[in-house]
Parts: C-alpha cells; structure tokens; sequence
C-alpha cells in the first residue's frame, strides 16, 4: 500500500463559495470521508487556513529568522489536505474524482515516498 | 547455420521487444529493469544466434535469457533483502506454465497509455517500448532532440514508478476511458506521420506504419471493443491514400484532385471489410465514423460522384458522439459541398478555433468561393501564418497566389 496526498488547490485572493454552497461541500465532503473511513484507507484531513497567515522559519548562518506570509507566493494555494492509503495511482485518482466533484477545484494528487525498511 | 545477420536479429528485436519487455515486467515491476534485461538478452543473441542458429522460439529465447540475467543481475546486487525477494519471486515464477503473453501485453500498453501521463509522454513509451523504436528513431519522428526524447521518457518511466502507476488491465468500469486514451495514443502517432503537424516533409511514412501495426496489435488483444477495429480500418481507408496525396515533387494534393488509380485498392478494401465487421456489432462509436466517412469516399470512383449526403449523415452521428469544433469545421465542409459556401462560411464563422490552420484555410475557400477575394486572401495568409508542415504551407501559399492572379 502506497500513501498519497491529495491538496485542494484553490486560486489565490478567489472569493470562497457562499454559505449554502459551502454548507453542501461540506456535507459531500464529510460523506467522502465517511467512505474512506469505512473502507479503511483515510489516514488524515484537514483544512489549512488561508496561506497569508503562514510563518516561514529558516536557518539563516547559525541563527533561526522568521518571516510573515507564505514560502512562496504562488497563484494556487493548498486550501487543505487528505491523505489515503491506495494500492496504486488509480486508487488515489478514484478519491481525488470524487474529492473534486465536490469541492469544485482542482486535487492534485502525489504519492509519498515509499520507506523501505 | 552461420549466415544470421545482424539485421535478421534487429527484426526479431523490433517485432519481439514489446512483447519481451511486458513478460518481464510481470516479474520485474520496474520498466527500466525490465528494459535492461531484454537489451542483455538481445546482445547475447547476437553473439549466440550467429553460431547456434535462431532458435525454433526466438521470443521465447529472449524471454528466458533476458528473465535468468534479471535474476542474475539481482542476486549480485541484492544488497537488500528485497531485491533477494524478487529474484526468488522469478525463480519460483519460472516454474509455472507461460502465464497469458497477451494479458502481459495489454498490461503494458495501458500502462505507457496512462492518462496521468502527458499525452507526449504516452506516445513516446509506446513507440519505445510497444514499437521497440530507439530513442534516436523516435527523436527523428517527431523533429525533438534525443537528449529532450531521452528525458521525457525517463521522466515518464520514474512517474510510473513514485506515483505508483499500476502495471494491469484496467477493470471493467474504468476500461472504455483506459481504452479511449490508448486509441487515442495510436491515432495520434498515425496522424503525426500522415500530416505531420512540422518539417519539411509532408509525411512521415515510418510513424504511419507504426501506428498501423499498432492498431493490428490493439485488435489482436481487445477483439471485443468495436472501436479497435474502428481505428484500424480509419488508418488504413486513410493510409491508402498515402501514394495519391502526394506529388512528384514532393507538394501536397488535395482530396478532390488526387488521381484515384494510385489509391491502394487492397488496403481499402481491407479497411471497409473491417469496419462492415465492427459496424455489425451495433456500438458506434467516434473511430468507427470517422472510417465510415472515409469509405465514403474511397466508394466514389471521382471527386464529382461522392455521395456528401451520407457524408452528412454520418458528420451529424459523429458530431452527437464527439461534439468539438474540429468535427463540426469538418461538418461544415461538407454542408458547403451540398447546400454552398454562404450556409457553409455560416457555420465556420461560429467556431471558435483560431489556433487551427485548417480553420483559417476552410473559411478562406469558402470567402474565395463567394467572391470575398479580399477577405479570403487574409484567411489564408492567418492559415500560412499558424501552420507548421512546410509542404501544407506552400500548399496554402499556391492558393493564395492563384487568387491573387485571378
């Protein structure tokens, strides 16, 4: 079994969905995960606030900097993560069609690197 | 028993490579390694084969040897208990009776044909490792470098691997959209040798070939799906036209104008026996159309006795499966030969394709044709601008300056 991330990638600075729409995401979503759960391959979920409120930490010549507002600014952001256990890419993609289906954007799909032990 | 010649043993490869790779794949898992071993396996032969003669199975010789190097290759250096793991797992696979060759096959073709793949990507593993072509014919097919062909099919091959990418015939639900890409993959290397969308030379007869032999593969494996044959026999109604399409000197000649004495009669009627097969089985589908308008044509015994009313026919069931604005610019055509160029500009005029040539080179016959010489110059000089076949070019080029004497 492989582990795959799935990041839902939202535009930068877009309007999010209004309140009833995002009452019904939020139901189809939770059903999603309702199913992976059943079905034994969720491994964690979440939801990331908005990227503008990240803090980057770097080492910087001995002495650790932070600085304010995201790694990278980008025109995607990653509004929040699922991660699935799937015997191989077609598994992951399965969730991810349905995972799209619902929220309405764009899932990009990645495996993590296998660890052999 | 002496007399094997090199090119003897390259034919073989070309012809077994495929099927050879997919066997190991089954017991390997990984593309490279598999790869590897069938190229041991192949230059062993051409050491042995010289002095033993071709053995009675030659695939099976390769399958064999390119397996025992693979295990070899494995123990030497199976550092981890893993690849100790495997190797055992193709010893014990040795004993068992030859699984289905087709099975592996298949499994291999949908994997190079995955849609998580760039379509580029797919044509360039299925032309490596189902045509057995190199890298440097591959690179030559498709005017890239062989250092930009070489990555993009390392690329691919690693995204196969860390994705996880699965080496197996897609189950039943998924199959008609696992099918549809792998069509796809081999209409496009037919197309890109038919019309070659860049270059000088108007057709690359070596990709039109490949794709042909690729559609006999795929009908060999899939006897059910109706669309197989569907393609097929779209290639080869096409493909018997290769000769006609074709000046002395090189230049492109148009449908109308071709000398129909010089189209291949034995591939056309091969063709139409196909697709009269596929169309029995009553599944229509976008492959099977597109040949029935092609046997259409290759019916007519001159441009004049076509029978563009079934043409319509068969335009309008095309267009219902496959609604996109290159069938309905093709549809359009087709209306203009019946109903004139007005109705005809009508329809083009709501297309919204402007990056096609052929876009630009239709609307600019049919400004021609009802007199707008002006605005048909300008049509044709966007056409000239966007296209990347020299030999169309020029094509385009004559039109424009005959309009300009006249």
């Amino acid at each position: 079994m492989k582990q795959y991330l799935l990041s839902v990638c939202y535009p930068a600075g877009g309007q999010p969905p209004a309140p009833d729409a995002l009452a019904r995401i939020m139901q189809d979503v939770g059903a999603i995960q309702n199913d992976m759960q059943a079905q034994g391959v969720w491994v964690f979920a979440g939801g990331l606030t908005d990227s503008s409120s990240a803090t980057v930490v770097r080492s910087q010549g001995g002495e650790v900097v932070l600085t304010d507002g995201p790694f990278i600014e980008a025109r995607e952001q990653i509004g929040g993560v699922t991660i699935v256990r799937a015997p191989d890419l077609d598994g992951a993609l399965a969730w991810a069609r349905r995972l799209t289906q619902a929220i309405g954007v764009p899932i990009e799909v990645r495996a993590f690197m296998q660890v052999h032990g | 028993m002496n007399d094997v010649t090199d090119a003897e043993v390259a034919a073989i490869f070309r012809r077994e490579y495929g099927r050879a790779v997919a066997a190991l794949m089954r017991s390997i898992g990984d593309i490279s390694l598999a790869e590897e071993a069938v190229q041991d396996a192949f230059t062993t032969a051409l050491v042995r084969w010289p002095e033993d003669g071709i053995p009675p199975a030659p695939a099976g010789w390769i399958i064999t040897t390119a397996r025992n190097r693979a295990i070899d290759r494995l123990r030497r250096e199976a550092s981890r208990d893993e690849r100790q793991a495997a190797a055992m797992e193709m010893i014990r696979m040795d004993d068992e009776p030859e699984p289905d060759v087709r099975d592996d096959h298949l499994r291999l073709i949908f994997t190079c044909c995955h849609p998580a793949l760039a379509s580029e990507a797919q044509v360039a593993l299925t032309l490596r490792l189902l045509g057995g072509l190199t890298t440097p014919e591959i690179a030559r097919s498709f005017l890239v470098s062989e250092s930009t062909l070489g990555q993009r099919i390392s690329r691919a091959k690693a995204k196969i691997r860390d994705a996880g990418i699965a080496y197996r015939v897609p189950d039943v639900a998924e199959l008609p959209e696992r099918l549809r890409s792998v069509l796809a993959v081999v209409y496009l290397i037919f197309n890109e040798g038919y019309a070659a969308t860049s270059g000088a030379q108007l057709m690359r007869e070596s990709l039109c070939d490949e794709g042909i032999r690729l559609g006999r593969l795929l009908v060999e494996l899939l006897p059910d799906e109706s669309e197989a044959p569907g393609l097929l026999a779209l290639m080869l109604l096409i493909d018997a036209r290769r000769a006609a399409r074709v000046a002395a000197d090189g230049s492109f000649v148009r449908l109308e104008a071709q000398d129909r004495g010089s189209w291949d009669r034995a591939r056309i009627a091969e063709g139409q026996a196909l697709l009269r097969e596929c169309l029995r089985r009553n599944r229509p589908g976008p492959y099977q159309l597109q040949a029935a308008i092609q046997a259409v044509h290759g019916d007519a015994a001159s441009a004049v006795e076509t029978d563009w009313r079934q043409i319509l026919t068969i335009y309008d069931a095309l267009y219902v499966l496959a609604p996109t604005a290159v069938v309905a610019l093709n549809r359009a055509v087709v209306v203009g030969e019946i109903e004139g160029p007005e109705v005809a500009l009508k329809i083009v005029d709501t297309l919204a394709i402007p990056q096609y040539h052929l876009f630009h080179a239709v609307r600019a016959d049919l400004l021609r044709r009802l007199g707008r010489i002006a605005d048909a110059a300008e049509a044709f000089q966007r056409a000239i601008a966007i296209c990347g076949n020299q030999r169309e070019k020029e094509f385009l080029e004559k039109q424009l300056g005959e309009l300009r004497r006249n």
